[in-house]
């Protein structure tokens, strides 16, 4: 195992600026995941990790080894593909086998088979060890994919959307599976992502990255509870936060310089009308079962919250909210401390 | 009508198909194949039993459809044969083998060998040489058009194929010049080169397509495991660019096989192939139709076997359902 260090790396594809002055730090064992929109440049950034792509600017290290120049092949690094990436011709054992097959390593086939069949193990799939690559169902693939990574036993991992092409319950069981795999093996684990979900439940660290840069980085909790600035706080969270401009607030105190002031679900509170000052009026309700997400109008502006489904609300009602230490902005969208009540 | 057959044919072809056709528009569909196949394969047919018939058969009025079959067109393709007189004939011992018998029935005697088996092997040699060479050099080509950075790279492509604007014909007499100084003319090697010359534009092109098609992702993977360019490219990009090769081996085959124009001019002797040679036959003791036919039927049986061992891959398909886009 071994950490990554990546120091002002900058990428440019002709007109675009891929990554731009990106540091990072991975450290042993950990599992970082990087989250960011599509076009953000975190799979460029792997890519730049794996040598797949030379940098224009910057160095990668891996394990303190300087490595921004050396081949793909002599990094050590094993990396699943958004794609499944299988080759159709091959069995899944050929498949498995293919990187320890490789004229660089030169595993005996002893070797290779007890490390496939383990890994096959590990992921459930040795029952389809002598299928067709081709003949797996999507879940079974991504297996397979994530399977050709683990049977190396490289330093590191590099995962790019590993599970964005599946549903939404094998999506929720990789997760869990993924997680445990990493903790199981110690392994350091660079993922990229623009699931805030996945970033949240397997990430030891995320890094919030957008046009190529690095915003925030920190454990999912400080990221969720203490965004840097408005665009990370709007990554995370469901329903998503909600942002008020500070002036429709005249009576909520909020500290100098605040613009905007950022709203969870947790920030708000909804009461039946009793004197407050800040009334909104409920417009729709959503019936989700164990919750209901209610939009709310105050002041021509409109809010999502979470509330209980117990609690009677009407569209059309007028109900009295409380604000709760939101998350206040400046100008620039950048964090500005919150007053302690 | 029409459309709508073709519809349905479309949906069964596919492994996406949703609506089954029905048993009515299934009859029609395969009528109009067999109604295909048989316009194709009727003269196919007549030229394989023409090379049966005896030479009066061949040219009989109504054409004869049921005949006595003979070996005698075989005979004289491989034969080289004297018109004798009956009573030098009757002299002779007697005959040692059927041809020897079938020959002399028509006052004749084998005087040799005929040259169409040394034509048959330079067709073979040159025609599989030839597009060997292609389909090789139109791999790496087209895997290095497709995969770097090329500086000028469409304007290459465009000049590559540009080669192919301007019927090969048109360039003959420089090319006959150019041989004769280098001494290639008549020689099998120099007919190789000039057919890969002529096939490697197409073998790029066809190929660059076929390769394009296999995503990066393949590779990259093999790169990141510790397999060198090369290797990635044999063990990874080839088994998946199978049927590309193997569709372009077909039409550099066909195209160097029957070439006619530039086997005339170049080749008369030593490296002479069968296009140029089967002409040759009929201008040799009357117009032979059954021997040319059966010379024909030779000709054909190549690029038939060729095409049906290389079917399998021509199957589109094999890639589809392991990568997601």
């Amino acid at each position: 195992m071994a950490d990554i260090v990546l120091r002002n790396i900058s990428k440019r594809f002709e007109a675009v600026e891929a990554v731009r002055e990106l540091s990072l730090a991975v450290n042993d064992g950990e599992f970082l995941v990087l989250l960011g929109p599509s076009g953000a440049g975190k799979t460029t950034t792997l890519r730049l990790i794996t040598g797949l792509e030379a940098p224009d600017a910057g160095s990668v290290m891996i394990d303190g080894r300087d490595v921004t120049h050396d081949p793909p092949g002599s990094r050590d690094i094993a990396f699943v593909f958004q794609q499944y990436s299988l080759y159709p011709h091959l069995t899944v054992y050929d498949n498995l086998a293919f990187p320890l097959r490789s004229p660089a390593r030169r595993v005996p086939e002893p070797i290779i088979r007890k490390r496939v069949e383990q890994t096959a193990e590990l992921l459930h799939i040795a029952s389809k060890l002598n299928n067709r690559a081709t003949r797996l169902s999507g879940g079974e693939m991504q297996r397979v994919a994530i399977g050709r990574a683990l049977v190396r036993d490289p330093s590191i991992y590099l995962m790019d959307e590993p599970l964005s092409s599946l549903d939404a319950k094998l999506r929720a069981e990789l997760r869990l599976e993924l997680k445990r795999i990493q903790l199981e093996l110690g392994a350091t684990i660079l993922y990229v992502t623009h699931d805030q979900v996945e970033a949240m439940t397997m990430a030891s660290r995320i890094g919030v990255i957008r046009d190529g840069q690095l915003l925030q980085c920190g454990t999912p909790r400080e990221i969720y509870e203490s965004p840097s600035s408005s665009y990370v706080a709007s990554r995370l969270g469901t329903p998503q936060i909600n942002f008020l401009p500070a002036h429709l607030l005249s009576d909520v105190p909020v500290p100098p310089g605040t613009e905007t002031v950022g709203i969870r679900t947790e920030h708000l509170q909804i009461a039946a009308r009793n004197g407050g000052r800040m009334v909104g009026r409920v417009h729709r309700v959503e019936h989700l079962g164990e919750q209901n997400h209610v939009h709310l109008d105050y002041k021509g502006e409109m809010l999502v919250t979470l509330a209980d489904p117990r609690q009677p609300l009407q569209s059309g009602q007028e109900v009295e909210l409380h604000l709760v230490h939101p998350l206040c902005f400046d100008r620039a969208g950048q964090r500005v401390p919150a007053i302690i009540h | 009508m029409t459309a709508a057959v073709a519809k349905s044919v479309l949906a069964k072809s596919t492994a996406h198909s949703i609506v089954e056709a029905s048993p009515r528009s299934k009859a029609v569909a395969g009528g109009l194949v067999i109604l295909y196949a048989v316009i194709t394969i009727l003269p196919l047919l007549w030229i394989v039993a023409t090379a049966f018939k005896s030479q009066s058969d061949a040219i009989a009025y109504p054409p004869k459809v049921l005949f006595e079959p003979t070996l005698e067109g075989y005979v004289n393709l491989f034969t080289v044969r004297t018109r004798q007189t009956p009573d030098f004939i009757a002299k002779l011992p007697p005959p040692e083998t059927w041809y020897d018998k079938l020959v002399r029935q028509r006052d004749m005697v084998i005087a040799g060998p005929s040259k169409v088996v040394p034509r048959f092997v330079n067709s073979l040699i040159i025609g599989f040489g030839s597009t060997f060479l292609a389909v090789f050099l139109g791999t790496l080509a087209a895997y290095a058009f497709s995969r770097f950075r090329i500086p000028l790279a469409d304007d290459l492509l465009f000049f590559i194929l540009s080669t192919r604007m301007m019927p090969p014909v048109a360039v003959a007499i420089p090319i006959y010049l150019m041989y004769r100084q280098l001494n290639l003319t008549d020689t099998r090697l120099g007919m190789i080169l000039l057919y890969t010359a002529v096939n490697v534009s197409l073998a790029v092109w066809l190929l660059k397509g076929f390769i394009d098609e296999i995503p990066r992702e393949y590779e990259e993977a093999a790169l990141v495991d510790g397999y060198t360019r090369l290797q990635a490219l044999r063990k990874v990009v080839l088994p998946q660019a199978v049927t590309g090769i193997a569709a372009t081996a077909i039409f550099c085959l066909i195209f160097s096989w029957n070439e006619y124009a530039f086997a005339v001019l170049l080749t008369s002797g030593e490296a002479q192939t069968m296009p140029p040679f089967i002409p040759f036959i009929i201008g040799e003791g009357g117009q032979d139709w059954p021997a040319v036919a059966a010379a024909t039927t030779l000709f054909v049986v190549p690029i038939v076997l060729f095409t049906v061992l290389l079917r399998k891959h021509l199957l589109r398909g094999i890639t589809f359902g392991a990568v997601r886009k």
